[in-house]
Formats: C-alpha cells, structure tokens, sequence
C-alpha cells in the first residue's frame, strides 16, 4: 500500500467545528445522474431535501425522467407505514415508467434519525423487483457537498463484477454494444494493445464528464498505462471488472471512503497521489501511477512545461496575489496548491472535512510547492467557523475569496473579489489541458473588476458603503 | 411515501426564515444539519442580496446527535446575540431536526436567561404546514408577542392616526414580485390619501410593531401570507382589514371601494368614484388595450391557468372578464385552502384543479392544448415541450422573478405589466394572420453537410466522436481551430491527441 504515509507535519491544521455553510451532500445527485446515463436516482427524504435540489441546485426540471424524491410523511416519520413495501410501490412505480438499469438509493439525514433500514431493505426488494439497488448514506450528519459522491460509489464498488463473474455470465453480451460500435475492427484494436506497457490492471474511480475521462486516459495512454476501467462508467451495466490486487487511483480529493472501500473490500492497491488538477497536480499524479507500475514516465517534464508557458498570460494576472478558501468542496487542498504553484499566497484553506491519510500525497505537494515558491504555508481550516472567517477576511484583505454561495454577493458587496467554489465543482478542471479552465475561473473576477474600473465604474460606485455583516 | 418530482411550496421552515429576513435586525437560527441552510442561497443568489443573511444554522452532526444540541443551540443564540445585537432571534427547526423531538421551546427559555434579545421558537409542524401556511403563522406569532409584550410595558399605540392610514401586510423576501408590488400600493395609497402606517414584515423592527394599531385598517394583498395576522388584529383591536387582491382593472377597483367602504364606516368622509375613473381610462392601458383592434384575436383563445391562490384566482379573473379569454382550466397547488379558490373562480372558467402534483396539471395541458398557459416555472417548462406560449404568474420563485425594471403585478401598473404578459404570450395579431395566410415565414430547408465532407483532413473515427461530443453551438469553432492546427503543422489525420493539443495550443 502506498498511501500509509503520514501527513507532512508542518502544515497546520485547525478544526474550528464552526458554523458553516456547504452544499448538502445529496447534491451529487446533479451530476451522476447525467453521468451514469442508464440510472435513477431516488432521494429518500423530506421535503426540505427535495426543495433544495429544485431550488439550490436548480435541478429538478431537468433531471426529471431519472430523478425523484421519495418525500416521507408523517405517517412515515411515525413508522405507521411499512417501509418496505412503501419503497417498492415507488419503484415498482419507477421500473414501470423509466425502467432504468439500476435505482440509486439516495439516504438523508431524515432516513439516519429514523433509523430507516435501507442497507437491509436493498436487497430484498433488489430480488423481489429485479433491478439493482445501491444504496448510499449521502447525509448532512456525516458528510459535506461532494463526498456525496463518495457515499455513492463506495457503495457502487461493492457492485463492480469481479472477472471470473464476468466470464461466468456471458462476455459477449456485456460488450455487445461496444462491439456494434466497432463494427468488429479487430485489427486496428490489436495493434492499439501493444501500445500498452503489460502491467497489473488499472482502475480509477471519481465521476468527471466524458471528456475529461477520455483526455485522462489518454494522458495515460502516452506513458504506455491502459486503464481498464472507471468507476463509475457511463453506464451502469458497464461497471469495470475489480480483482483482488487490481490497483486504483482516485481523481477527486474527496473520495476517500471509495479509497477505503476498495482497499478493505475489493482488497485493490490504492496509488496514494496528488489529485490530477493543474499541470503540477496531473503531472505528479501520472509520475505516481507509472512508477507504481514500474514504468518509466516519458516527456512529462516538458509537456508540464509547456502548459506552463501557455498559462502565462493567465498567471500575469494572479501572481503576487493572494486567496482565501472558505471551504466547500473538498477541492480546496489542490486547488490551493496548484494557485500557490502559479505564484498566489494562501493565508487560509478552509475545507469541510480533511482526510488526512487520503489527502497526504497532496498535503506533501502542498507542502513543497510552498517551500519551493518561498511562500508561507496555509493554515488549513477544517469545519469552519464562516462568521469568524469573515472576520479574518477583513483583517486580511485577500485578493481573491472563493467561497459557496451563500456569501459570495454579500463578500463582493463589500469590494472582496469571490468565485463561487460551486463553479469548481461542475467545470472541467482535471489534466494538462483544462488548468487553463481554472485559471479560466479564478481570474474572471478580477478580470471583470479591472474591467470595469477601466470603464470608469468604481468611481460611479462609493467604494466604502458600510455594509453590515 | 410521496414520488415527487417537483414542488410548488417550498417546506415550512422556508416560510419561517422569509418572515424573519424580512424584518430588520432579526436573526433566526436554524437547528438543521449540514446542507439544509440553502435559503441563505437563495436570498444571496436570487434577491442578489449584498448584506449577509441574517440566519446562522446550529449545525447538527452526528456530534450533536449523539451528545444532544441543548448546549450547542442555546451557545449559538447567545454568541449571535453578542455578534449582532439583534433585537429578536427565531429559532427554527427543519423537516429533519423537528424529529429529533426535542425541547426546543426549553432550550428557547434557557437562551432567553442569557441572552439580551427576545427569543421566540417558530411554532409550526413541520409535516403538516408548508412555506406558505408557516409563513402566515410565524407573521402572526411574532406580531402577538410584541403586541403583548408593549401592552405589558404599557406602549402599545391604540389610538388611531389623525389621517386615515394602513398597515400592509404579506410583502416578504423572496416573494414573487413582491419588491415592486409594495412599492405599487405604496403609491397607490399615497394617490388615495392613505398614509402607510406600517408594511410587514418587510424592513420593519419588531419595536415598530407597538404601533400596528394606530393604523385605521389592514390591507393584506396576498391570500397565502398576511391573513393570520389581519384576522389576529381584528379580533384584537376590531381593526378592520381588505383582502381582496388589487390585480387586474376590476378587481383592484374592487379593492379601492371596499377601502373606500372601510373608512367611510369610521367616519371619513370620501370617495374614490373619480380616482378609480381616472385610472382606469387614462394611466392603466389595459382597459384601452383589450378594446384595441389588435386584442379582437385574443377572443375566445384557450387559456390554462395555474399558481398560488392569490394569482391564479386574479389571473383567471383578468383573463376572462378583461380580456374575453376563454379559461378552460384553473387551477392552484394550495390544496389546504381549496375551497377559497373554488368560490372565486368557478363562475370565471370550465374546469377547477386542486393538485400539488405537476403530473396531473401537465396532463390536463397535454389534454387541453390551450393557445397559452399562465402557472408557475414548471408550467413553463411543460409549455416548451409541447410548444405552447407560457406566462410566469407564480411562484417557486425564479431568478426571471427579480427583475431590475418595474414589474409590479398589482395596482395600476400592474395591470399594464399583466396585460404586456398576456399580449407576448399569445401568437397573435398580424403575425397569426400572416401564419395561417402563408403557413409560416420560415421556408429554408436545413441543409448539413458531413461534417468532414469538405475537407481535405481526415478525422479519426475517436475524434469525430469526441467532436460530437462538443456542445453544438461551439462545434463549428473546434472544428476549424483543430483543423487550422493540424494543417499548420501538416498532419493529415486529427486523432484525439491532435484534437486535445489543438485545445491546449489555442488556449480555449
């Protein structure tokens, strides 16, 4: 195992148990339902759960055909009602207008507090309905925003066919589709194996959007990596095969109980890296995979590089500056760094929860990108305190704030430059190619500031209008 | 267990926080886990508020869970009340933590021996009431007990105003339109002589609160939060109020009367007769406009209409008593008062839905197939897939919801805004005509090529998926940045790596 390292100990980190405001984890219902195409999603929680996603999230519409909610009711809450045959009649409901490939089981916090059984109901009506269910505890009471998602593949890796079941059902018909889609190129598809170096297989697990997955791949791909598959693939019935001693590497920093999950109970190596974001992240993430699968990396020093010089014009804008995270999705760690890579100061990064063991590889980065820019190391802020973070935040006057969304207009309001960390959630900010993306987002505000103050604005608008907190 | 897909009133404890927000220097705590304080984001990204939101969540995690959220709550109102001095905290459960079953009202009183400000706990069952119905109460919980707090001290102001005056009630934050239609009626009752004595709860102090009574009588716009309250003061004070919604030329006429009627009855001479004349012909268009030449196609269309009680009742009304629209279908998702809506617009339309469910509404347009639809954001959306005209009238709230201009729904200007609405939703005028004479202006045939038949590149089978991929309106531009760089550097094929280099070289 590579990630048993311990967190570099001169990073200093606060747990402030504060109030704060984050997204509520069953958010990732936004993106993996239009990630993994064949699935449903049902969220099992009261109205409050589903008047965010219609609302906050701006969802609902849209998602319609492969989302709903399973709103509890009072007889419900007072366990008058079978919860069993309750959830049935609702996906009897669903197979028989939607029928997906599988139903998501979205717990809540409601689901927690009334002890609903829903690990334990799963089974017996995945049977009693035939199509599959997992179920994920994506909770307020445990978790922040993104890990979500987590919740969601842990439990989905448990699903993931192991190969000898594979060629147990029949192969043939799993890559039936794949197969019409080739129309048979056999050829051309031998000639692209032996591109590859011949190492232990490789699957990776984090939801990014199709693009991103197939540039991944292909960065990958240059250094002679097949990657065997993604959890979660674009379709459910296209998990990837995991054997015992299959090696996995996670995209997101967020995604530690999937880590878990698929070392404790798939019994996979996890390559412990950096998260692939920025050219430092990406690059440091590919070194890791390839000298894992003893393979020497090749050109990745220049190709780093050049993506550097191509960003200078971005990197004008922000060097010298300084950001605070306020914290919110769990990107904050790897975000910060490859910014501080770019030549920002960060005083603060606030984040909802630090896994300290599944961050290491990028707490280490971290850490020497710091030393190797001559810039002070951030304090790192888990579950903050927002009312004090405001404070620090007009003590310290940063440059830039990147915060949810409940504060950003007021921060802006105040003459604070904010982007929403939301953006950095949905935008595609992995790999070589998109850091260009983020720069993308993190420099629009000041962009669009400087913008308007050549237009002559800021002295249309009285700078320093109290504004109350 | 209910299969929703979508929701017209938002949970209870929404309605609490709009009514706490909306006073000055109040702050509400909300005892609820993680994720459940997205009001703050709706006021933040919605209203496009610049001050903070004045609610904090006591955030409940397993932690409190497992330890119990006495200490933590009853620390987080007393450390607000040192941070911001607040007059009033409310405190508020949600759908999650009101299971918890816990003393809420103790913790209330614990707080209240440390804290310098009042702290009240926002009664409502969070199974049984909705954001409207929560709204109404907790007005009228907060209203009560600063009434009875300033009888105790002894300054409550009973004696009316020298000149005839109102208090308007039910303009909250995040309401639909409901900025503009405060400023609306407060223009209307400075055109009437009426002097507005207090608007709630929006911007006003609890300390204003004393001085409800001073106010010759109420007048509450909205049916779905304001009422309790009005009702509440009668009872109290015999203070009279108006309910009848000032939408539309007749009824906001109706309106003016019934105030007329209220004042003459406490002895003040007057009469809006001239005024109500005034309007109608010369600052609302709206009676001009429905006699126009133009509007004479509007005879007879089919309309759906559907909201909240408050507009889709007016809606109706306008449609078919102003404009001679003909309204199949009316209907409102606020089923706890049903019967209300069922009086008011039996007579004006052919059929009455009581739903929350926006299947069943759905069904009925797909059924119906009306020239236009009036209802809410989701109506919107089922008008698109269908390719009928829809008119946004009600909440959920929506950022198209807060707008910059002025677009009032009540009083004078209102009935302009309305019938510009009504105008642009349906296909009319010449434009029908024109339609049907030359069955339609659009005659080009679509023509597209293979997207690599005119040129001398080669894409890669990957690639050319990958370009699909591309969202449409940009494809055009990868395409030619992708094949300018490969023929720049005298490649003959675009694979997926020239494709993603292509990107990187461009910077796009």
């Amino acid at each position: 195992m590579t990630v048993a390292q311990q967190a570099p100990s001169a990073l200093n980190f606060d747990c402030e148990t504060g109030n704060y405001h984050t997204f509520c984890p069953i958010s990732c219902v936004s993106w993996l339902y239009q990630k993994i195409e064949d699935s449903f999603f049902l969220v099992i929680g009261t109205k409050t759960c589903g008047y965010f996603l219609q609302n906050a999230m701006g969802v609902m519409i849209f998602a319609e055909p492969r989302y709903a909610m399973a709103e509890l009711e009072e007889g419900d809450i007072s366990a008058q009602l079978k919860d069993y045959e309750e959830l049935k009649r609702l996906c009897l409901q669903i197979k028989r207008d939607r029928n997906p490939s599988v139903i998501v089981w979205i717990g809540t916090c409601t689901t927690e507090i009334i002890k609903m059984d829903l690990e334990g109901l799963a089974p017996q009506l995945e049977a009693e309905i035939g199509i599959p269910i997992v179920t994920a505890r994506a909770n307020g009471l445990d978790y922040a925003f993104t890990q979500g998602e987590d919740t969601v593949l842990a439990s989905m890796a448990h699903k993931c066919p192991t190969s000898a079941q594979v060629q147990g059902e029949d192969k043939e018909e799993r890559n039936a589709i794949q197969k019409l889609l080739t129309f048979g190129r056999k050829a051309d598809q031998e000639k692209v194996e032996s591109e590859y170096v011949d190492h232990q297989p490789l699957v990776l697990f984090g939801s990014l959007p199709d693009p991103v997955v197939t540039n991944l791949t292909l960065e990958l791909k240059k250094q002679g990596v097949k990657v065997s598959g993604w959890l979660p693939a674009k379709r459910y019935t296209e998990l990837p095969v995991i054997d015992e001693g299959y090696y996995v590497a996670g995209v997101n920093p967020f995604l530690s109980r999937t880590a878990t999950t698929l070392m404790r109970r798939r019994k996979c190596k996890l390559i412990g890296a950096p998260f692939p974001i920025g050219p430092d992240g990406t690059r440091a993430w590919i070194e890791k995979i390839c000298s894992v699968l003893g393979i020497e990396p090749q050109g990745l020093e220049e190709r780093e590089a050049q993506i550097w010089a191509s960003l200078e014009d971005y990197i004008q804008l922000i060097r010298g500056k300084s950001v605070f995270f306020m914290g919110d999705n769990l990107l904050e760690v790897s975000l910060a760094r490859f910014l501080i890579r770019c030549g920002m100061t960060c005083p603060e990064i606030g984040i909802p929860y630090m896994d300290k063991r599944y961050q290491a590889a990028e707490l280490a980065l971290l850490e020497k990108t710091c030393s190797d820019m001559g810039v002070p190391l951030p304090n790192i802020v888990e579950k903050p305190d927002n009312y004090n973070q405001i404070q620090r935040i007009k003590a310290l006057q940063p440059d830039l704030v990147i915060t949810g969304m409940a504060h950003a207009n007021p921060l802006e309001a105040q003459g604070i430059n904010t982007k929403w960390s939301v953006e950095f959630t949905f935008a595609q900010i992995h790999g070589f190619t998109n850091a260009r993306d983020i720069l993308e987002l993190a420099t629009r505000p000041l962009r669009r500031n400087s913008q308007l103050g050549e237009l002559g604005w800021d002295k249309l608008i009285a700078k320093d209008v109290p504004a109350q907190v | 267990m209910k299969l929703a897909y979508w929701m017209y009133a938002g949970p209870a404890h929404i309605g609490t926080l709009r009514i706490a927000s909306s006073f000055k220097n109040v702050h509400a705590i909300m005892h609820a886990p993680l994720g459940d304080d997205y009001f703050n984001v709706m006021r933040s990204m919605l209203e496009r508020e610049q001050n903070f939101t004045p609610v904090t969540t006591s955030v409940v995690d397993r932690q409190v869970l497992s330890r119990g959220s006495q200490e933590k709550v009853v620390d987080n109102i007393v450390r607000k009340d040192g941070e911001e001095t607040p007059d009033l905290i409310v405190l508020t459960p949600t759908c999650t933590s009101s299971i918890l079953q816990e003393d809420l009202a103790n913790f209330v009183d614990r707080a209240q021996m440390d804290a310098h400000c009042d702290v009240l706990l926002a009664d409502v069952n969070h199974y049984r009431y909705n954001e409207l119905q929560a709204g109404d109460r907790t007005l009228k919980q907060i209203v009560e007990f600063y009434i009875k707090k300033a009888r105790k001290q002894g300054n409550l102001a009973t004696e009316k105003t020298a000149k005839p005056s109102v208090n308007l009630i039910g303009f909250t934050t995040l309401g639909f339109h409901n900025q503009h239609d405060c400023t609306e009626l407060k223009r209307l009752m400075a055109d009437l002589g009426i002097e507005v004595n207090l608007i709630l709860p929006e911007k006003a102090t609890v300390d204003q609160l004393a001085k409800i009574p001073q106010a010759w009588f109420n007048l509450c716009p909205y049916r779905e939060i304001g009422l309790m309250t009005a009702e509440y003061l009668q009872e109290e004070f015999a203070q009279p109020y108006v309910d009848i919604t000032p939408m539309g030329v007749v009824e906001t006429a109706r309106c003016i009367r019934k105030m007329q009627q209220v004042l003459n009855q406490q002895g003040f001479d007057v009469n809006y007769e001239d005024f109500i004349q005034q309007q109608t012909r010369h600052v609302s268009q709206a009676a001009w406009f429905s006699r126009s030449i133009d509007c004479q196609n509007l005879t007879g269309k089919k309309a759906v209409v559907f909201g909240d009680n408050t507009h889709a009742a007016a809606m109706t009304k306008i449609l078919a008593r102003e404009m001679g629209i003909h309204v199949v279908l009316a209907g409102t998702y606020c089923k706890y008062d049903a019967d209300w809506f069922r009086a008011e617009v039996s007579e004006y339309c052919d059929e009455v839905l009581i739903s929350e469910d926006n299947g069943a509404i759905a069904d009925a347009i797909a059924r119906i197939e009306p020239a236009a639809i009036f209802g809410t954001q989701m109506e919107r959306h089922v008008g698109k897939r269908l390719d009928i005209p829809c008119g946004v009238i009600a909440a959920p709230i929506h950022i198209q919801n807060f707008p910059l201009g002025y677009k009032p729904f009540l009083g004078y200007e209102g009935t302009n805004q309305i019938a510009d609405l009504v105008y642009n939703s349906f296909t009319l005028g010449m434009e029908d005509h024109l339609l049907e004479i030359f069955g339609g202006h659009d005659t080009k045939e679509v023509i597209t090529k293979g997207i690599s038949s005119d040129s001398d590149l080669g894409w890669h089978s990957t690639a050319q998926a990958e370009l699909n991929k591309v969202p449409g309106f940009v494809r055009g531009k990868v395409k030619r940045n992708t094949e300018k760089f490969a023929r720049e550097r005298g490649l003959s094929e675009i694979t997926l790596e020239v494709m993603y280099a292509a990107k990187e070289a461009v910077g796009a």
